[in-house]
Formats: C-alpha cells, sequence, structure tokens
C-alpha cells in the first residue's frame, strides 16, 4: 500500500484510485477515488457503492461543482500534476472557507517538502506525493514555518489581530 | 522606516533556514534541477551567463544607512566589491556563489533584509515613488500602504505558483512616479469626497513581449479592503490565468481575453466572499503601520539659507546639480538629492562597496539615516537640508556621485543585458555606454532637458524600453546584435507605449541614430517644449525620414 501523510502522522493508501467507472461492469470493491466526471455522471452509482468513495478534482475543475452532493463525499483529493502549477492552493481554500467542507481534503501528485507548508495553510490535511521517498519530507516541511501574517484556513485570523497576544 | 518587531525576524529567519535546507539537498542531489529551479528563483537566485545572480528586496526602494553598509560588505566579502541597482528598486549581486548563498541571506537577515520573491512566478517586490513621504505634490504617503502589502503578499500561502510574476507598484501623488499604469495592479491612492482614503485599482499594465497600459478595474476601493480585493484580484489570476504558455500567461492577458468588464465583475463577485472577512484591515493596524513612517525631526527654517543662495550664485557647477538633481520637498528649506550612478563609463545602476559606504554615511550625516533607491537606478537621499546640499554635493563629486543628469539623455535606465544577462539578445550596457559618449557635452544635455532613454536586452523589457521616450530594445537578427528604436513611450499618468520607429540598427550605428532623433527634436520643438511633447505633436515619420535617409 502507497504511503501518505494524514493528520500529521503517516499512514496507508486504504482507497483503490479509479480512472473512470462504468457502472454498467459495477465498482471496484473497496473504498474508491474516482474522478470528479465520474461522481457528477454516476452519482446514484457512487452512492449505492459499499464502500466510501473519494472524489477527486483536477487543478482546472471547479469545486463549485461539488458544491450540491458535498455532504455525500467521503473525501476530495486535488491532483498536482506540476508542483508549479498553484491552482489547487485556490481550490482548497474555496472547498474549506467558502464551501465549508471539513471532511479530509487531499494534495496528491508532485509534491513534497517545499510545498507541504503551503498545503497545510490553504486546507490540505492529508498529502500524498507521487513519490513516496517524499513522505519523510512533507512531515519536515510541515514544520518550515512556525506562524505567518495572512489569514488562511489554517490559521483565520492574519497576524496583526493577533499582535497583542503573548506567544 | 518600518522597523521590524520580532515577528517579521522570524518570518524572515525561518526562511533563511529553509533556503539553506533547499540549497544543502540541492547540493547533495536530493532536488532535481528543475524542483531547485522553481524555489531558488523564490529567493532570488538566478543561474547567469558567468555565475549565478542573487536579487535582494529593497522593499518600495527604501534603505537604511545600516542596511546600505551591510549590503557594501556583501559585495566585498561575498561578490567582486559591487552591486547593481535595479529598476524594480532592487539590488543585484551578479558574482555570488551557491553554496554560499545561505551565508549571504544570514547575513541580510541580520540587518532585516532578505530576497524573498525577487524572482519567480510570485508576488514580488512592491514599488513605488522613490519620493514618497517627501513629495510636495503628495497627498497621500504610499509607503505604509506598501509595507501592508509587502507583509500580506510574503510567503502568501495560496499564490506562491501563479501562472507569471507578478508586480504590485503604488502611487500616492498625481504626477505618477511608480508606473503603476505598466504594473500587474498599479494602486492611486486617493481621497473621496468624505476624506476617505482609499485606491483606484489599475490592473493588467506590463512590458515585457506584449507591453499593455493597464486598466481601471475598480475606480475607488476603500482603504481598509485593501488586502481582501488585492485577495479576489489574485485568487481570480491563479484560477483562471493561462499557464499552457509563458508568455501569455501574465495577468495582461486574461484580462484582454475576458474584456476589462468581465473581469472586474469575476473580482467583485469573487471579493463579495471576502469582503469584511478576517483580513479586513483594522483601524489599529493602519495607524500601527503608519506610525513607522514618522516624520523625522526636521529643523525649522523660516527663511531661504544664505550661504546655499551664495552657492548657488557663484558655483554654477553646483547650481547646475541643484537644477537637476534634487527634488522639491515637503518641508520647507529641504531637499530629496539624487546622486546619480550614471556617469559615462560605469554601467547604469552599478555601485562599488565603498562608494556604497560613503553613501550610508552622507544619508546618516545629512538625511536621517536614510536612502532610497529609485527606478531610474539611481539613489537619492531623501530628506537634505538646503543648508547641508553644498557639502553633500562637494563630497560626492569628490567621488563621482555628482553627475547633474537626473532625468536628462544620459540618465539612461538599462539593464544588465549580453554582458550578464543568459537571455539577452544583445548587450545593453557598451549602448548605454557609447551614447553617453557622444553627449557628453553638459550645456547641449541641459538645453536637450527632459528626455527618458531606455534600453533592454531582450523582449523582457527589464530596461523598460516601451516607456522610455526613446527606448532601445537589443534585437538578435542572425545570431548578431541589432537594436530596434521605439520613440513616445513614457510613464506617468498620461502613459504611452513607444511607436517602432523602423528597421533595427547595427550597434555601431546607435550613436549617430540617437544623435539625428536629437536633431529633429532641436530643429522642430517650439519654447521650453520636452522632447514627448514635441514627438506627441509632431508624430513618427519626421523621426523616420531622417533617420533612414539616404546619405546623398
Ligand atoms: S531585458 Fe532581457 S537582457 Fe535585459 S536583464 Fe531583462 S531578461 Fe536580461
Amino acid at each position: 500500500m502507497p504511503k501518505l501523510v494524514r493528520r500529521g502522522i503517516e499512514v496507508e493508501e486504504q482507497f483503490t484510485w479509479v480512472d473512470e467507472i462504468n457502472p454498467a461492469e459495477g465498482l471496484p470493491t473497496g473504498a474508491i477515488w474516482v474522478p470528479l466526471v465520474s461522481w457528477l455522471n454516476h452519482h446514484a452509482a457512487c452512492l449505492a457503492h459499499s464502500a466510501p468513495v473519494g472524489v477527486y478534482l483536477q487543478p482546472e475543475e471547479d469545486p463549485a461543482l461539488l458544491l450540491p452532493t458535498l455532504q455525500q463525499v467521503s473525501a476530495i483529493a486535488v491532483c498536482f500534476p506540476a508542483f508549479h502549477d498553484g491552482r489547487g492552493y485556490s481550490t482548497a481554500r474555496l472547498l474549506r472557507e467558502r464551501y465549508g467542507y471539513t471532511g479530509e481534503l487531499r494534495a496528491v501528485g508532485d509534491i513534497g517538502q517545499d510545498q507541504a507548508y503551503y498545503l497545510a495553510q490553504v486546507g490540505f490535511d492529508s498529502f500524498a506525493p507521487h513519490d513516496e521517498t517524499r513522505v519523510a519530507g512533507v512531515l519536515r516541511g510541515l514544520q518550515d514555518f512556525s506562524d505567518g501574517y495572512q489569514s488562511t484556513w489554517a490559521r483565520p485570523l492574519p497576524y496583526f489581530l493577533r499582535r497583542h497576544e503573548k506567544p | 522606516m518600518y522597523q521590524y518587531d520580532e515577528f517579521d525576524r522570524r518570518v524572515v529567519r525561518e526562511r533563511v533556514a529553509q533556503f539553506r535546507d533547499q540549497t544543502r539537498r540541492f547540493l547533495a542531489g536530493e532536488l532535481s534541477e528543475d524542483e531547485f529551479r522553481v524555489l531558488r528563483l523564490q529567493n532570488g537566485l538566478y543561474i547567469q551567463r558567468h555565475a549565478p545572480m542573487l536579487r535582494v528586496a529593497i522593499p518600495y526602494g527604501v534603505l537604511s544607512s545600516r542596511q546600505l553598509r551591510e549590503l557594501a560588505g556583501i559585495a566585498r566579502d561575498f561578490d567582486r566589491g559591487y552591486g547593481h541597482f535595479t529598476t524594480r528598486q532592487n539590488i543585484q549581486f551578479n558574482w555570488v556563489e551557491l553554496p554560499k548563498v545561505p551565508d549571504i541571506l544570514e547575513r541580510l537577515a541580520e540587518v532585516d533584509l532578505h530576497a524573498i520573491q525577487t524572482s519567480g512566478n510570485c508576488i514580488r517586490n512592491t514599488t513605488t515613488d522613490v519620493f514618497a513621504g517627501v513629495a510636495a505634490d503628495e497627498f497621500v504617503d504610499p509607503r505604509p500602504w506598501c509595507e501592508i502589502i509587502r507583509q500580506w503578499s510574503t510567503l502568501h500561502p495560496e499564490f506562491a505558483f501563479l501562472p507569471r510574476k507578478f508586480k504590485i507598484a503604488v502611487a500616492g501623488s498625481a504626477q505618477d512616479r511608480a508606473a503603476t499604469f505598466v504594473h500587474d495592479i498599479g494602486l492611486h491612492m486617493q481621497r473621496n469626497a468624505a476624506g476617505e482614503i482609499g485606491f483606484k485599482v489599475i490592473v493588467g499594465g506590463g512590458l515585457g513581449r506584449t507591453p499593455m497600459i493597464g486598466d481601471v478595474v475598480r475606480e475607488f476601493l476603500p482603504a481598509p479592503h485593501l488586502l481582501t480585493y488585492l485577495d479576489a484580484v489574485l485568487r481570480v489570476y491563479n484560477r483562471f490565468g493561462r499557464r499552457d504558455n509563458k508568455y501569455k500567461a501574465r495577468i495582461k492577458i486574461l484580462v484582454k481575453a475576458m474584456t476589462v468588464a468581465a473581469f472586474a465583475a469575476k473580482v467583485e463577485e469573487e471579493w463579495a466572499h471576502l469582503k469584511d472577512g478576517p483580513a479586513t484591515l483594522t483601524a489599529e493596524e493602519i495607524q500601527r503601520v503608519a506610525q513607522a513612517f514618522v516624520v523625522p525631526q526636521y529643523e525649522t527654517f523660516t527663511q531661504p539659507d544664505a550661504a546655499f543662495q551664495t552657492a548657488l550664485t557663484e558655483v554654477p557647477a553646483f547650481a547646475r546639480w541643484v537644477k537637476r538633481n534634487t527634488h522639491l520637498h515637503k518641508q520647507q528649506g529641504y531637499r530629496a538629492a539624487i546622486l546619480s550612478l550614471k556617469a559615462t563609463g560605469q554601467a547604469p545602476g552599478d555601485l562599488d562597496a565603498d562608494r556604497m559606504e560613503k553613501v550610508a554615511e552622507w544619508a546618516q550625516q545629512w538625511s536621517f539615516g536614510e536612502i532610497r533607491v529609485s527606478h531610474e537606478q539611481n539613489l537619492v537621499l531623501p530628506h537634505v537640508a538646503e543648508r547641508d546640499l553644498f557639502t553633500l554635493w562637494q563630497a560626492a563629486d569628490a567621488v563621482g556621485l555628482a553627475h547633474p543628469n537626473a532625468g536628462l539623455l544620459t540618465d539612461i535606465i538599462c539593464c544588465p543585458g549580453g554582458d550578464f544577462c543568459s537571455l539577452a539578445n544583445a548587450k545593453s550596457i557598451p549602448v548605454a555606454e557609447a551614447i553617453q559618449h557622444r553627449f557628453a557635452d553638459l550645456d547641449y544635455l541641459f538645453d536637450l532637458g527632459d528626455i527618458a532613454l531606455n534600453i533592454s536586452g531582450c523582449m523582457n523589457a527589464c530596461g523598460h524600453h516601451h516607456v522610455g521616450n526613446i527606448g532601445v530594445l537589443g534585437v538578435d537578427k542572425n545570431g548578431e546584435e541589432w537594436y530596434q528604436i521605439t520613440l513616445g513611450g513614457h510613464q506617468g499618468p498620461d502613459a504611452s507605449l513607444g511607436k517602432v520607429i523602423g528597421p533595427s540598427f547595427a550597434r555601431a550605428a546607435m550613436p549617430d541614430v540617437i544623435e539625428k532623433i536629437i536633431q529633429v527634436y532641436v530643429e522642430r520643438r517650439e519654447p521650453e517644449e520636452r522632447f514627448l511633447d514635441t514627438f506627441r505633436r509632431i508624430g513618427i515619420d519626421v523621426f523616420k525620414e531622417r533617420v533612414y535617409a539616404k546619405a546623398s
């Protein structure tokens, strides 16, 4: 089972990654990740599935499409085909801050130590680098900064509103 | 000046530690060249023709004497004893060694300087009017707002991986000395009828391959909403800006593709959700930052300084320098003094460590310990009493920093070009030098008056050639260096982009070509008319005819 980081600890992946589903042939057994299009097109089949179904989004996909069924997904993943494509950061904030999603939000793909902190700030709480050897780096990267100026999902109050608090 | 507190320092220190580890992993082979490139660029580190280049941020162009001394020390200890001031009010060191960069960053951090986001596809150093806070024609001091933007943009987690670089400029006076119309976002400080401070927001200007003048997307943004609105603009850009083609990835392309109205509507829609959220600025925070820019303890001068007046009449060279290189000040009896880094024979914007230290000392003595870097690549001492100008001038003249050419034809804005930059099509420094040699006669230069000549070594336009009254662009013609000329560019409230005059020229021909252009101006100008105004009145054809006339 591939390794990943969830809520600060290293765990093994329990879901199967599915590229496309065909309800006529039945869904794979066990927990699965399905693409957004499959989720939307075969919604009933997904709901009828006996195990959890997570939905993954590509960088260009609009998270608003998930809004009507947000309560029904078991988890959401956002794909980072290339780490320098930063669209997924905005996707995460929209899901968390605008649409009020509270379940697992996973960053998947070309991510590692040097993205982990930013990803965690915008709303990701699980991290699955395509390259498993990066898992240890992700855990380190989460500690890169102890604080920041901005209002983020992880720290809604910007520093200027917390200036007077004692550390 | 804004003073870092413990929090500001901690952010910078943690960034240095992060970069030290990234460098270590790269050198150990744990990070690939491609991975490291993006990371090092976000820390201002380029790999150039001869060596890596480190670009250090000078937030909105403001430096203390202590900081300038440290820059001098770094130039000496890690470079070849000099630095290059850029058109974005930063400084570059052209000869650093990669493994030593973390040490340089640590030295910078000791004086509250850093290289965060000085390159890469992220929000860059915010720039402003070099005379911010002192200009006589200013209605709101832009510096506190620049500092607020600096903090907001520093390591903003949502916007570290934008489609392309992103530059913000803020102007606080009608003159717009910050070129806000050619930035990704330009902010014009305003007061509404009720006297409240706010911003006119201009989006989508830029130079480079597709130069464009920005469009107004919001006439008045009340100041407390600055950050939520910037978040909205950046989010729309981050999500919808093109990423398939780096030449079409700037926000200007998105704005044009969507149309300004649709883009503005999209931003408003996004902003509706963010408005009044936690990032809304409080009166207390605005006050806290503004207080950092305290007015120095100026002396009160009730009448003109007699010795200054005498020197003006008795020493023509001094009078000339005062006329060209000092700027009117809010405070009676004070001036902002421009130290020209454009003497003939030196690369525009370059300054050696010894003279950096001298400038730091003069600032301490005569300018409340403060120095500014102008986007014309000169240094400015922002608060010099008229009484002290003569002594300053003598000191500056003794080390070649009193060249009285601010704003004149030889005050050339010039990118590092083919001598350093690996992207260059052509060298730019030797062209600047040849032109400076041709126009060495100061009386003649004075008579010509304000002419902005800007040179870039390639389409990336770091030398802002599109907004030079005379713009020079290095082009590659079958492996040879040629130069294309544009006329009529201008930065300011009535900004315009230069028009190409015609086929390009070989380097050797450049001084002659510039001379012909100047001749047309001299023949056709009306009394007191600037080059730009003559050009706007008579058009490009007259210039074209002269420049391309066959020798008879
Ligand atoms: S304009 Fe081109 S040549 Fe000049 S510094 Fe920029 S990238 Fe290099």
